[in-house]
C-alpha cells in the first residue's frame, strides 16, 4: 500500500487503450446511424448543394437549350423583384401575429389543462384532433366558414355580404385563424409540459412567502418554463415560417397573400423555372438559417447531451 | 473464483479531469474489500473499471492473472448488483434471474435448477412469477443479488446496492450480503460512501481521497491506526476532533493544557513546530468517573460545556475552544472534503450516560495523551501510526471465510 | 368555498377549449351533409336544412379520391415504417454510444427539422424525373420518411435516455454482447416510445401535402391532402365544397380514432425531449 499524498506529476495525457468494448461500440454506432444519414443526405444535402449550382444558371425546363451561367443574376432578379418583398412581408406577418397569439393562447391552454379536474383526459384529448387533422382540411374548413356563399360566419356576425377573401387584410386574417387552430395544441402541449415539471412546492413556497397570483406567474412560473418557452416558440416559428399549405389551398395567393414557401413552389413547380426558382430556394434556407441562429444565439438545446451518468 | 490486482490504475476523462490517479490494489481470492470515500473520490469509477463499463486509461488490471483492459464487460465473467438493481423491468424474477443463462444458451434444466437454487437462498421463491415492479426494494434488491449469483461468476460487484433503501431494510441486507458471500466463498468488491457499511462488512476497506489511495486495512486498522488526517476524520461516528498542538521541549501544548507523551512517541513526532491532534469522542471521560487508578495517568482539564445530547447508551456534549486561523483553515478544508458542513471548532465528546454533565456547565473532563494521535500539519500524515499493529479480530472473519 | 369556485373556473376554462377545438369539426362534419345542389345561398346556415349521404357518395365514387386514399394510406404506413426503423436504429446509438460523427448526424437531423421543403422541391422535382421516380409511391415515401426522420429520432432518443442506462450495463456485465442488449432489454422497454414516434410520424407523413403536390402528377401517387386541392366535385357544374367535406370527414376519421385510443401516448410524445427536467 501506497499513500500517494504528494501529487506525482503526470506524464503528456496519452491517448487511451482502444478496449474491444470502445471499438465495438464505435462500429456498431456507425452502423445504427448508417442509413438514416445516408437518407438524410440523399434526399435533403444533394438537392441543397444541387439548388445552390442550379441557382446560378438561367435555367428554365421549358427552354433546356437555353441554360446559361448567369452567376449571382438571378439572385439580383429575385432580390429586386416586389414580389419577393411582397412574399417575405406576408410570411412575417403571419408568423409574427400566429405566433404571437398562439403563445398567448398557449398558455391559457396548458394553465387550464393544467389545473382543470372536471374531465382532464376528455380535454387533452380534444386539444390533440387540430394537431391531427389534415392542414388542407383545416384550410378548408376555415374557407368554407368565411366564404359569402357557403358559410355561417357572416350571417352569425351580421357582416351581410363582406367579402373575406377580396382584400390582402381580411384574407391574411382567415389564413392565421386556420394556422391558429391548428397549431395553438402543439405550442400548448409544449408549455404544459414545462408547467408541469415545475414542483408544487414552489408555488406553495411563493404564496406562503406572500406572493399573489400574479407575482407567482411573473416570478415563479415564467422563470422555470423559460427552457420550455424557448423551445415551443423556435419550432414554431420555423414552422410558421414554411407556411404553404392554408394560403395555398384558401386563397391561392391572391390579393397579396403568397408566401416564401408558396412563391418557391409557384417558380420551380409550376413555372419550371429551375434557375430563379433555385436562387428562392436558397434564399428561403438562408432566412430559415438567420432565424435559427437568432434563437440558438440566446438558447441552447443539446440534443447530445448523453452518457447522463457523469 | 479469482483475485483481483490492480497496477498503477489511472482513469483521466477526456477533459482532463483525473478520476482515479495511480491506483494499486491487490484484492486476495474470496476476499471481501470495501472501496470507500466521499462522492466524487472515484470508488465507482474503479468498480466500472474493474467490471469493463469503463475505460482503463493506463496502468495493469488483472483478474485471475489474466490482464483485462481490453476485454468487453461479457468477457469477464463478473455480476454486479447497480445502486438502482437494474431490474429487467418487462422480465419476471425468475427470468431476471435467468438472463444470464439464457444469453448463454444454458440449457432449460440446468436454467431452472440454479434459478430455482438461487431463489431459495434468497427466499425469493413464491416471487418468481412476478414482475419488478410488484416487489419491494429488499425483495428487488435480493432479486439483483439472485442475478449476481446464478452466474457463477469470478468476482461480485456492488455499487452501492443499499442507498436506496430505508434505515431500518438497509441493516438487514447489509447482514444478508455479508452471509451470502460468507456462504459462497466469491471475492467481492462492494462500494459505499456509507462508513458503518464500509466498517461492518468487509475483510478489508480502501479509503479513496479524489482518486488517491489513502488506506488499505481492517476497519481496526482504520480506525486505531489511521494513516492521515482524511482518514481518521472520514473513519468513525461521530468524526475524530482534531486540534491545533505545539511541540515544545518534548511536550505538546494543546487548547487544554500541556500534555507531556513517552519519549518513544515525541521522537516519532519529531523536530516541528505546529502539529494538529486528534481525539476520539470516546477518548474522553467525565473526570469524576475515571477510576482512581487511572486518574494519575491521564491528563485532566476544566471546560464550557455548550450542549449536551443524551442518547440512552451514550451522552454526547459538546465544547467549544478557541484555535490558530492557520488550523482552522485547513480544518475547514477537511471538512469540505468529507461532506461535512461542522461550522465552529468545538470539540466533541463521548462520555458515559451516568456523566451529570448538563448543558451551559462547567465540567472537568479526562483523557490519556498515549491514545491521542499527532498529524503533520501541512501533509496531514499521522505521525504517532504504528503500522504494524495488528488487532485480534482481524483474521476473525478471514478464518471463518476458509472453512 | 374559494376552491370550489376556483375549479368551476378551470371546468369552464376546460369547456371553451373543447368548443374551441371540435366546433370546426363540427362545421366540417355539418356541411358534408348539405346538399351539394341547393346548400349555396345568399344566407348560409350552420346545420344543413336537409341531411343528405349524396357527398360520401360522390367521394367514394370518384377515382380521384378513391385511389388517392389508397395512396394516401400505403405511402403514409410504409414512410412511418421506414422511418421509425430507421430512427430507432440512430437514436438509440444518439443516445447511449460514443462514436465519431455523432455531433454531425445530429446536427444534420435538426437541421432538416428546420428546413424548408419548399427549397426542395425544385430539386427534388428535377432528380425525381431522372430517377424515374416522379409520381410513383417510392418518389414520395422516400421523401417523407426523411422529413419525418428528424421528428423520430428526436422522440426516440428521448425515449431512450429515459431508460436507465444501468439496464444495458446490466446486460453487458451479465454476458450479452451491445446487440444482444438492445434486442432482448432495450427493444422491449423502448416498445412503447416506439409506438408513439410511429403514431406522431404517421400524422406527419398523413398530413404532408407540399411534396405530394410537387411530385406527383396523376392518381398514381397523389394522396389525400393533394386530391382535396384538386377535387373539382361530381360534375363540372356541382360545387365540390360538400364533397370535399365530405372527404375531409374520411380522412378525419383515423386521426380522431387514435387520438381516442393513446391519447396519453401522444401527449408524452410531443413533450419527451422538448424540456429537460
Amino acid at each position: 500500500m501506497t499513500l500517494t499524498e504528494t501529487r506525482v506529476d503526470q506524464p503528456a495525457p496519452q491517448p487511451a487503450e482502444v478496449t474491444d468494448r470502445a471499438r465495438h461500440e464505435r462500429r456498431l454506432g456507425l452502423t445504427l446511424s448508417a442509413p438514416a444519414f445516408i437518407v438524410m443526405v440523399f434526399v435533403t444535402a444533394y438537392p441543397l448543394v444541387y439548388a445552390v449550382v442550379l441557382s446560378l444558371y438561367n435555367y428554365r425546363l421549358t427552354d433546356p437549350a437555353g441554360k446559361s451561367f448567369v452567376g449571382f443574376g438571378n439572385y439580383a432578379t429575385v432580390l429586386t423583384d416586389p414580389v419577393w418583398w411582397s412574399d417575405f412581408a406576408t410570411t412575417l406577418v403571419i408568423t409574427v401575429v400566429s405566433v404571437a397569439v398562439e403563445l398567448v393562447l398557449g398558455f391559457g391552454f396548458a394553465f387550464v389543462m393544467y389545473r382543470v379536474l372536471a374531465g382532464r383526459s376528455l380535454v387533452r384529448t380534444g386539444i390533440l384532433i387540430p394537431y391531427g387533422i389534415i392542414t388542407v382540411a383545416s384550410a378548408f374548413i376555415w374557407r368554407y366558414a368565411f366564404q359569402l356563399d357557403s358559410g355561417f360566419v357572416n350571417q352569425w356576425l351580421g357582416l351581410g355580404d363582406f367579402n373575406w377573401f377580396g382584400q390582402r387584410w381580411s384574407s391574411l386574417f382567415v389564413i392565421i385563424l386556420s394556422e391558429i387552430w391548428k397549431t395553438t395544441p402543439f405550442i400548448s402541449l409544449l408549455l404544459l409540459a414545462g408547467l408541469v415539471q415545475i414542483p408544487e412546492e414552489l408555488q406553495e413556497a411563493a404564496r406562503v412567502d406572500g406572493a399573489t397570483a400574479a407575482q407567482r406567474l411573473r416570478r415563479v412560473t415564467l422563470p422555470n418554463m423559460k427552457a420550455a418557452i424557448m423551445v415551443a416558440l423556435l419550432f414554431r416559428t420555423l414552422d410558421a415560417w414554411r407556411i404553404f399549405d392554408n394560403p395555398f389551398v384558401m386563397t391561392a395567393g391572391a390579393n397579396k397573400t403568397e408566401t416564401l414557401s408558396f412563391l418557391a413552389y409557384r417558380q420551380n413547380v409550376t413555372l419550371v423555372n429551375l434557375g430563379a426558382g433555385s436562387a428562392i430556394s436558397v434564399l428561403l434556407f438562408l432566412t430559415v438559417v438567420v432565424i435559427a441562429f437568432i434563437f440558438v444565439k440566446g438558447f441552447r438545446t443539446d440534443l447530445s447531451q448523453v452518457r447522463g451518468d457523469r | 473464483m479469482a483475485e483481483i490486482t490492480m497496477k498503477n490504475i489511472v482513469k483521466r476523462y477526456g477533459d482532463g479531469f483525473q478520476a482515479v490517479n495511480d491506483v494499486s490494489l491487490d484484492i486476495a481470492d474470496g476476499e471481501f474489500m470495501i472501496l470507500v470515500g466521499p462522492s466524487g473520490c472515484g470508488k465507482s469509477t474503479l468498480l466500472r473499471m474493474i467490471v469493463g463499463l469503463e475505460d482503463i486509461t493506463s496502468g495493469d488490471m488483472m483478474i485471475g492473472g489474466v490482464r483485462v483492459n481490453k476485454k468487453a464487460p461479457r468477457d469477464r465473467n463478473l455480476a454486479m448488483v447497480f445502486q438502482n438493481y437494474a431490474l429487467y423491468p418487462h422480465l419476471t424474477v425468475f427470468e431476471n434471474i435467468a438472463f444470464p443463462l439464457r444469453l448463454r444458451k444454458a440449457p432449460e434444466s440446468e436454467v431452472r435448477q440454479r434459478v430455482n437454487e438461487a431463489a431459495e437462498m434468497l427466499e425469493l421463491t413464491e416471487h418468481l412469477g412476478r414482475r419488478p415492479a410488484n416487489l419491494s426494494g429488499g425483495q428487488r434488491q435480493r432479486v439483483a443479488m439472485g442475478r449476481a449469483i446464478v452466474r457463477k461468476a469470478d468476482a461480485f460487484l456492488f455499487d452501492e446496492p443499499l442507498s436506496n433503501l430505508d434505515a431500518k431494510l438497509r441493516g438487514q441486507m447489509r447482514t444478508e450480503i455479508a452471509r451470502m458471500q460468507r456462504r459462497l466463498g466469491t471475492t467481492t468488491v462492494y462500494v459505499t460512501h456509507d462508513q458503518t457499511e464500509a466498517m461492518t462488512l468487509g475483510d478489508r476497506i480502501a479509503v479513496l481521497r479524489k482518486g488517491v489511495l489513502q488506506q488499505v486495512g481492517s476497519a481496526h486498522q482504520l480506525y486505531e491506526e489511521p494513516a492521515n488526517l482524511f482518514v481518521a476524520g472520514f473513519i468513525g461516528s461521530p468524526p475524530m476532533n482534531f486540534v491545533p498542538g505545539r511541540i515544545a521541549d518534548g511536550r505538546i501544548e494543546t487548547p487544554f493544557g500541556t500534555v507531556a507523551p513517552t519519549s518513544e512517541r515525541i521522537t516519532r513526532i519529531g523536530d516541528r513546530d505546529l502539529v494538529i491532534l486528534g481525539f476520539r469522542p470516546e477518548y474522553f471521560e467525565d473526570y469524576s468517573l475515571v477510576p482512581a487508578g487511572a486518574r494519575t495517568r491521564g491528563h485532566t482539564f476544566t471546560v464550557d460545556v455548550d450542549v449536551t445530547e443524551w442518547l440512552g447508551n451514550e451522552l454526547y456534549a459538546y465544547v467549544p475552544y478557541e484555535a490558530p486561523e492557520e488550523v482552522t483553515r485547513q480544518l475547514g478544508e477537511l471538512e469540505r472534503e468529507l461532506d461535512s458542513e461542522q461550522m465552529r471548532t468545538q470539540l466533541v465528546v463521548a462520555l458515559d450516560p451516568a456523566s451529570r454533565i448538563r448543558s451551559g456547565t462547567k465540567a472537568e473532563l479526562w483523557f490519556d495523551p498515549e491514545r491521542m494521535h499527532v498529524f503533520d500539519a501541512a501533509t496531514g500524515d499521522n505521525l504517532t501510526r504504528d503500522p504494524d499493529r495488528t488487532f485480534d479480530d482481524d483474521n476473525v472473519h478471514a478464518g471463518v471465510r476458509t472453512e | 368555498m374559494v376552491g370550489q369556485r376556483a375549479s368551476r373556473w378551470w371546468t369552464t376554462g376546460g369547456l371553451l377549449i373543447l368548443v374551441w377545438a371540435l366546433f370546426p369539426l363540427l362545421w366540417m362534419v355539418s356541411l358534408s351533409f348539405k346538399d351539394p345542389n341547393t346548400f349555396r345561398s345568399q344566407t348560409p346556415t350552420f346545420f344543413p336544412s336537409k341531411w343528405v349521404w349524396t357527398n360520401y357518395q360522390t367521394v367514394f365514387s370518384d377515382a380521384l379520391f378513391t385511389s388517392a386514399l389508397r395512396n394516401s394510406i400505403g405511402i403514409s404506413l410504409i414512410a412511418t415504417l421506414l422511418s421509425v426503423v430507421i430512427a430507432m436504429f440512430a437514436a438509440y446509438a444518439i443516445a447511449r454510444m460514443d462514436y465519431p460523427g455523432k455531433k454531425f448526424l445530429l446536427s444534420m437531423a435538426l437541421a432538416i427539422a428546420m428546413f424548408p421543403q419548399a427549397a426542395l422541391v425544385g430539386p427534388l422535382f428535377n432528380m425525381w424525373r431522372s430517377l424515374g421516380i416522379y409520381d410513383t409511391w417510392i418518389g414520395l415515401i422516400i421523401p417523407d420518411l426523411t422529413f419525418a426522420l428528424p421528428l423520430s429520432i428526436w422522440t426516440m432518443s428521448a425515449f431512450f435516455r429515459q431508460i436507465p442506462w444501468e439496464m444495458e450495463q446490466a446486460a453487458q456485465v451479465d454476458g450479452a454482447t451491445a446487440w444482444q442488449a438492445f434486442r432482448r432489454v432495450i427493444v422491449p422497454l423502448a416498445a412503447p416510445g416506439v409506438f408513439t414516434t410511429a403514431i406522431l410520424t404517421f400524422f406527419f407523413c398523413w398530413n404532408e401535402f407540399l411534396l405530394a403536390i410537387s411530385l406527383t402528377s396523376t392518381n398514381r401517387a397523389r394522396t389525400v391532402p393533394a386530391a382535396l386541392s384538386f377535387f373539382t366535385g361530381a360534375s363540372q357544374f356541382q360545387s365540390p365544397i360538400t364533397a370535399i367535406m365530405a372527404a375531409s370527414v374520411v380522412v378525419t376519421i383515423p386521426v380522431v380514432l387514435l387520438v381516442l385510443a393513446f391519447q396519453r401516448r401522444i401527449m408524452a410524445g410531443l413533450t419527451a425531449g422538448a424540456v429537460k427536467g
